[in-house]
Order: structure tokens, then C-alpha cells, then sequence
């Protein structure tokens, strides 16, 4: 138990939790602007694997971080712009759209990455974001190494989350979107174009999950590896529901996901001698399902979620 | 009359071959009332949606206020002033009342939603045409009745002066349809002009100045409520004589099905409270009262869907204790459900499909499905019960509803059932529809099938019932006979006034 305590009593696992948490932060966030319109954005994982694969790769060839953080974005939003087209102009299934751009995303990025980058033995790097210390705050005992010295993409993903909350709750556009996630009879009976509203938050949505996927190779780590997504995109499309389709939720279940995560690591270097650590790697995604059970019983799903939008037809 | 505020002027639409609206006029003034009335696939709804911008007219305009209004665009025609209130309303059950009214009524580019000043609109605009709602009430909390006053209070809340009500008392119960057309009423005298979609005739010649009847999408009349009468109308529309039939006395049998104190509990509510019937076979009993007073769950005890918490039931003289679905087929007792949309049939599979699904062994060799004799089977209902519209093989959703009730009365009644459970059977069908659906129960009481009918149409009662319970509050008033009801008496019976009348005898 006393291990336990040190763990979460130390400094480095919550700066860790709030690095963790980033892209789950900036894919569920993405996943969930969707959602309120509607449309379910399965391609996540392939558009941040795209995302992590072009944001790097800009860098390396000498772009500036932002540039490629940006670069991803776009890339991502043109992902976005593909699935709106299946699902929202020719009225796809939006599940099997969805995994038709994560599979084509994802093979898409290997062949780029081995076009652009020669096979060595380690992969090459490059400089990542450095975590920036905020004066006053950054020097507190025990808060400032643990809340306050993270990269700058962390700190915009809690604020993106406290603005998506803004809009989605406190502006007309965001009422907009939401009708349309519930009815789109309904908006468009009120003079709002339910197609248009669609494009946009999916264009949008992932544009944020192509920036999720670039924290990985821009602020997480150093160097692009095909296989680093690992399922994060997964893990956001779960947040989203165990979040209740609301930003500020998604902020805290990103946070309480890279918890468990951060805690099994550290765990791990504490009992990795009695059982096989594999063991450890499971624990995030079991307490994730049971979280789940428990939090998105009550949830109200978008009603019109999945349900392709006709003019004219009931 | 003054300046007609709207005019149709020779509106068409096809889709494919088909003619929806063959060159349609209509004016209306200000403060009128018009009823576009005509049956099921008319042309009413094509021609309201035009108005609207859901559809482009393939020629003809529309005029506001002598203004040629842009087609195609609902955004336009909120501005112009008119609004909708659909069959199907376009609402939203998570949001609130006041965001659904709001929705789309501010610059979508603005940074703030001005909830206060929306809201202090919306209760002045509620408080004006007497619509009372909650503005933070989740929608989907909301009654049926209340969700149209929402509905109501959008168009209201757009500043509309032209309001078309899609076919509005088709969802509503009756005293909800009677405040929705004091509403309406109210509503002309304060200058707003109003449009009904309807094909009852009871309510376009109460509530309309004006009726104009469309049929097979041509407009074959107009005329003025005060100069025509009901069996006019009832022509024009149908585009022929049709006469309800009206049931025959006669001679009941033996008693099929008997409930004695039946007593159904859930959530910790009397559902049904100590109810007493009897069926006899060869007679139609009738079960009248406001929806929502416990015919559903009575309709769903006698369809094997729920159970008696308390009481006896008597079935052919045998008591049940809990009867299934199953026991129920078996039984011979056919059900003719409340909602043939949800319960009555699978639109997205076929014709033959949903006539055989109740007996699906009847039709199976080696464990797969006789599809011929499925089909020919089918056939044999479309043919002797008059189902037009589609064959054995369309998917069934594409029937209009008289011809899909007409389809489950055929697969009820193709072999003759001992009982009929009929819940509104006649709800929604239009005027040719219903003279075909209450011949069907006519006609299996003359064969001596026990009908239960379950309705809140007093018309529909009187005209077939030798037998009339009221049902209040769950709970079933003693029986009268068919010679001593009359509107009154079932009217003080369905707002639960029986108690100082004596019992007639069963």
C-alpha cells in the first residue's frame, strides 16, 4: 500500500499523467465534435497515426513545431473532409467509413514514412517541443514540477477543451450543432443546413485528432514508429461516451485514463519482479471499462448519432 | 376579403411518374382559417412542403404579401413569415424547450447565445396565445400535447403570420385536439392566417372558414364551412359515395373471455384497477376512454405481453394465470395493435414476411421457409381484403396505413380467429379506409368471432359496439348496451361519471 502512496505522493507521475493525457485529451475532444453533429469518426486511430507521421516528418525536413503541428491538422482535417463525404454527402454507413479511413490512414502513413525516410537501425529524431516553465507558478514545491513545467500543446489541450465546452454550450453555433447531433430535420427546419454543420465539425474534429496524433512525435517522444498509436484513438471513442458527449468530462476522463496509465508504469518498476509486466499494461484498460459501466449508464447519446441525413426524407 | 396574404399559383410536382400536386391555386386572407382536406396521398403534405422549401415545384409560384418567394430555400420562407408545424414534429428530445425554440434564430457566427431576452420573448409569445410550457423542461419529458405547443411556439418565435399545421390532431388525444383548435381560433382572431392539413371532416368543418380538397393531387373544390355539410366533403375527398357501415343487432353467444377484478401494478401504479368484462363470441365490446387511461396495458394483458398482478382471467372457461405470446396465437386470439407502425408490422421487411411472422411453423419445411407458399399465402390475404399498393414481396412500409391495417386485418382474420383484440383500428386511416376497416369487424362478429375494441372515437363505438364499457383512470365502468348509449352518456362515462348509474345486467 505504502508503495502505492510514494507513487502517487511523488512529483513525476503527475507530470507524466498530464503528458499521457494530451492526446487523449486533443482525439477525444475531436471525436466528440463529431459525435454532437452526429457522425461517428472511427478513423481516429489512422488520423492520428497520419497526424503523428506528417507532423514529424515536417519538423525533420526543417520546419518549425508549429509548423508541423499545423501541418498535421490540415491533414487530419482533409481525413475529416473524406469521411464527411462517405458518410455525410453519399450517406455510408458511418462505422465501416470510419474504419475504411483508420485502415487507409494508417497504411498510408507507413508507405509515406518509408518514401520519405530510409530504413536504418534506430529512427532517426528530432528536437521536441521542451516543457516551458510558467514564472511564479513552475518554482512551487511539489505542484510546479508536477502541474506546472509541461510543453505548450498540453496547456493549449486543456484550454481547447474549456473552449469546445464554450461553443458547444454558450453559442448559437454550438446549439447549431448539437440540433443537428439530435435532429437534423429539425435544424434544418429552422434554416440551418444539417450537411454544412456535419462537414464542418468533422473537418474540425479531426483536425484535432491529427494534432493528438503530432503531441506524440512532436512533445511525447522524438521519432515516428508505425505502430505508436497504439490504440489511443480507441481509448478516445470510449472516452467520448464515457465523458456524456461534454468537453470538460472529456478533459477529467483523459486525465483519469492517463492516471492509470502513469500509475501502472510506475507500478511497474515497483513489483515488475513478481508477476510479467504485461499484467500491469492491462490494469488502464480494465479500470477504463469499469469507469465506463459506472459513468455512461445515464449518458444521452446524440439521437440522430449514426443516422445518415436525407433531404426530404423521414 | 382583404389582400390575400398567400397564393399558390399553379403549383406541379412530379416525382418520377408520379403527379404529387397538378397545378394547385389556393389564396388565403388574413386571419382566415383554411383546411386543405383530401385522403392519404392527396398531395397536401407535397404541396405544404413546397411552400416550406423542403421541395422545388416543377412549375408555379408562391406569392407572400405579393412577393414571389424563393424555392428551395426554408430559410427564406421563415423570413417571409410562415411557419410549420410538422405531422413528425422537428424537434429535439435531449434539448431544452427553449433551445429547441431558439435553434437557428441567431447569427450562428455570434460568440454569445442570448438565452435571457430569447426567454423573455418566448414567455411573452407562450403568454399571448395561451401555450403554457416550462422553457428549461427537457422536450422529451414533455406530453405528446406539449410537444406541439413547443412546436407551435417556434413558428410563433420566428415572427411567422402564416402557419401551416401538418395533419396536427393526428398524434393528439381528443381533449388535446379540442384546446389545439380553441388555440388556432385564438390565434386567427389576433391576425395570423393558418393553413390545416386534415382528413377528418369533423374537425375541418369546426375549426375552418374555408376547405379546399385535393385529390390525386388535383384541387377538385373549394367551399366555405358554412355552406357545405360533412357527407359533401366526405364525397368530394373520396371522389365517391362512402358510407360507413353501422353494426346489425344480434344475438350473442357463449362467453370466450372473462375478466374478473384484474388488477395490473407497475412502478408502483395501479395500471389497470380491479377490472371486470365479459366477451361473448358474435358480439363487438366495446372499450371507450381517452387515450392513455389503461387500454394499453389492457391491450397488452390480452396480447400476452404482460401479465395480471392480481384477479381472475377466464379464457374459454379455463382460468389463466399468465398467458405468453405464444398461448395467445394458439388461442386463437388475433390483435389488432395500437401502433400498426411499431408493433404491427416490420416496415423494413416484406409483405409476405409480415404475414406469416405469427405462424412462421406453419410455413416451414426442413427447418427452412416454404417461401412459395409464404408468398401464395399473402397473395390470398392482399386479394380478399382489398390490400392495394404493394405485392407480396415490397417491403410492407411502403403500404400507406389504411392498406397496412388492412394487411394485418388480413392476416388475423384470414383464418378465423375466436377473439379480435382491435386497438384504434381506425386511428390515422382516412375516410375510405376506415369504412373498409369497420366492415372487417363487422363482418367477423357476423361470424361469430368475439370482438374487443378498444377506441377513443365515439363514432367509431357507436357504430360498432353492442356492448360499451368506459375506461377511466385504469379502471372499466359496468357495461351498457348499444340501444341506451348515446354521445352524452358515454361522454359523462369517460370522464368517470357512472357511479350513480344503475348496471345494466350482463
Amino acid at each position: 500500500m505504502s508503495a502505492a502512496f510514494d507513487i502517487i505522493a511523488s512529483a513525476g507521475l503527475w507530470a507524466a499523467v498530464l503528458r499521457i493525457a494530451t492526446p487523449l485529451i486533443l482525439g477525444t475532444l475531436g471525436a466528440l465534435l463529431c459525435e454532437r453533429a452526429g457522425v461517428l469518426n472511427l478513423g481516429i486511430e489512422g488520423i492520428m497515426t497520419f497526424g503523428a507521421m506528417i507532423g514529424w516528418l515536417t519538423v525533420y525536413n526543417g520546419a518549425d513545431l508549429w509548423i508541423g503541428f499545423l501541418v498535421a491538422a490540415v491533414a487530419g482535417g482533409l481525413f475529416g473532409l473524406l469521411h464527411s463525404l462517405l458518410t455525410v454527402t453519399l450517406g455510408l454507413s458511418q462505422h465501416v467509413s470510419g474504419l475504411g479511413v483508420t485502415l487507409f490512414a494508417s497504411s498510408f502513413s507507413y508507405y509515406v514514412f518509408r518514401l520519405a525516410v530510409p530504413v536504418a537501425g534506430t529512427p532517426p529524431t528530432i528536437t521536441p517541443f521542451q516543457p516551458i516553465a510558467i514564472p511564479g507558478l513552475s518554482d512551487l514545491p511539489f505542484f510546479g514540477p508536477a502541474f506546472f513545467s509541461q510543453t505548450t500543446p498540453t496547456y493549449l489541450a486543456i484550454l481547447l477543451a474549456l473552449v469546445l465546452a464554450y461553443v458547444i454550450f454558450r453559442t448559437p453555433l454550438g446549439l447549431a450543432i448539437r440540433m443537428t447531433g439530435e435532429n437534423p430535420h429539425a435544424a434544418e427546419a429552422q434554416g440551418i443546413n444539417p450537411m454544412v454543420v456535419r462537414y464542418g465539425a468533422v473537418i474540425i474534429g479531426s483536425a484535432l485528432m491529427g494534432m493528438a496524433g503530432a503531441f506524440l512525435t512532436l512533445a511525447a517522444f522524438n521519432s515516428f514508429f508505425p505502430t505508436m498509436v497504439q490504440g489511443r484513438g480507441w481509448i478516445c471513442i470510449a472516452l467520448v461516451v464515457f465523458a456524456s458527449w461534454r468537453p470538460v468530462r472529456a478533459l477529467l476522463g483523459g486525465l483519469l485514463f492517463a492516471f492509470f496509465d502513469g500509475f501502472q508504469l510506475r507500478l511497474q518498476t515497483v513489483l515488475g519482479g513478481a508477476v510479467p509486466y504485461q499484467l500491469f499494461l492491462m490494469i488502464p484498460y480494465i479500470l477504463s471499462i469499469v469507469a465506463l459501466a459506472l459513468m455512461a449508464r445515464r449518458a444521452r447519446v446524440p439521437q440522430a448519432l449514426m443516422q445518415p441525413y436525407r433531404r426530404g426524407e423521414r | 376579403m382583404s389582400k390575400p396574404v398567400l397564393e399558390i399559383v399553379g403549383v406541379s410536382k412530379r416525382f418520377g411518374t408520379t403527379v404529387a400536386n397538378d397545378k394547385i391555386s389556393l389564396s388565403l386572407a388574413q386571419g382566415e382559417i383554411i383546411a386543405l382536406l383530401g385522403e392519404n396521398g392527396a398531395g397536401k403534405t407535397t404541396l405544404m412542403s413546397i411552400l416550406f422549401g423542403h421541395y422545388v415545384a416543377d412549375e408555379g409560384q408562391i406569392l407572400v404579401d405579393g412577393q414571389e418567394l424563393p424555392q428551395g430555400k426554408p430559410r427564406a420562407a421563415i423570413r417571409a413569415g410562415i411557419g410549420m408545424v410538422h405531422q413528425h414534429f422537428a424537434l429535439a428530445p435531449n434539448l431544452t424547450v427553449l433551445e429547441n425554440v431558439i435553434t437557428g434564430t441567431q447569427s450562428l457566427w455570434s460568440p454569445k447565445l442570448r438565452r435571457s431576452d430569447a426567454r423573455t420573448k418566448l414567455l411573452t409569445i407562450s403568454e399571448r396565445f395561451g401555450l403554457k410550457v416550462d422553457p428549461d423542461a427537457r422536450l422529451g419529458d414533455l406530453s405528446v400535447g406539449e410537444q406541439q405547443r413547443v412546436e407551435i411556439l417556434k413558428a410563433l418565435y420566428n415572427e411567422a403570420r402564416i402557419l401551416v399545421f401538418d395533419e396536427p390532431t393526428a398524434v393528439l388525444t381528443q381533449t388535446e385536439s379540442e384546446r389545439l383548435f380553441a388555440t388556432l381560433k385564438d390565434m386567427a382572431a389576433q391576425g395570423l392566417s393558418l393553413i390545416f392539413i386534415s382528413h377528418k371532416l369533423d374537425e375541418v368543418m369546426s375549426a375552418a372558414d374555408r376547405v379546399i380538397v385535393l385529390r390525386g393531387g388535383r384541387h377538385v373544390a373549394e367551399r366555405r364551412t358554412s355552406e357545405t355539410s360533412k357527407a359533401e366533403l366526405a364525397e368530394l375527398m373520396v371522389g365517391r359515395t362512402v358510407t360507413r357501415p353501422v353494426r346489425e343487432p344480434s344475438t350473442p353467444g357463449d362467453v370466450v373471455l372473462e375478466a374478473a377484478a384484474v388488477t395490473i401494478r407497475s412502478d408502483g401504479i395501479d395500471r389497470l384497477k380491479a377490472v371486470d368484462f365479459r366477451l361473448h363470441a358474435g358480439e363487438v365490446l366495446g372499450i371507450i376512454g381517452v387515450s392513455g387511461n389503461g387500454q394499453h396495458v389492457l391491450a397488452q394483458l390480452l396480447s400476452g405481453t404482460r401479465s395480471k398482478t392480481a384477479g381472475d382471467l377466464l379464457l374459454y372457461g379455463k382460468a389463466v394465470d399468465k398467458l405468453s405470446v405464444a398461448d395467445v396465437v394458439s388461442a386463437g386470439i388475433g390483435r389488432i395493435p395500437e401502433d400498426r407502425n411499431k408493433e404491427g408490422a416490420i416496415g423494413e421487411m416484406a409483405i409476405w414476411e409480415n404475414a406469416i411472422l405469427e405462424r412462421v411453423k406453419a410455413f416451414s419445411r426442413g427447418g427452412l421457409v416454404d417461401r412459395k407458399a409464404a408468398v401464395a399465402f399473402t397473395q390470398t390475404i392482399i386479394d380478399r381484403f382489398d390490400v392495394r399498393g404493394g405485392s407480396p414481396t415490397s417491403r410492407i412500409r411502403l403500404l400507406s396505413g389504411g392498406n397496412m391495417q388492412k394487411l394485418i386485418f388480413g392476416r388475423n382474420l384470414i383464418n378465423r380467429q375466436r377473439i379480435l383484440l382491435a386497438a384504434q383500428p381506425a386511428r390515422g386511416l382516412d375516410e375510405g379506409a376506415v369504412a373498409a376497416v369497420h366492415e372487417r369487424i363487422l363482418e367477423a362478429k357476423r361470424q361469430g368471432t368475439a370482438v374487443l375494441l378498444i377506441s377513443e372515437d365515439l363514432d367509431e363505438v357507436m357504430a360498432l359496439a353492442d356492448r360499451i364499457q368506459a375506461i377511466v383512470g385504469g379502471r372499466l365502468s359496468p357495461a351498457i348496451s348499444a340501444e341506451e348509449a348515446s354521445a352524452r352518456k358515454l361522454g359523462l362515462m369517460m370522464a368517470g361519471e357512472w357511479t350513480s348509474e344503475v348496471p345494466h345486467a350482463v
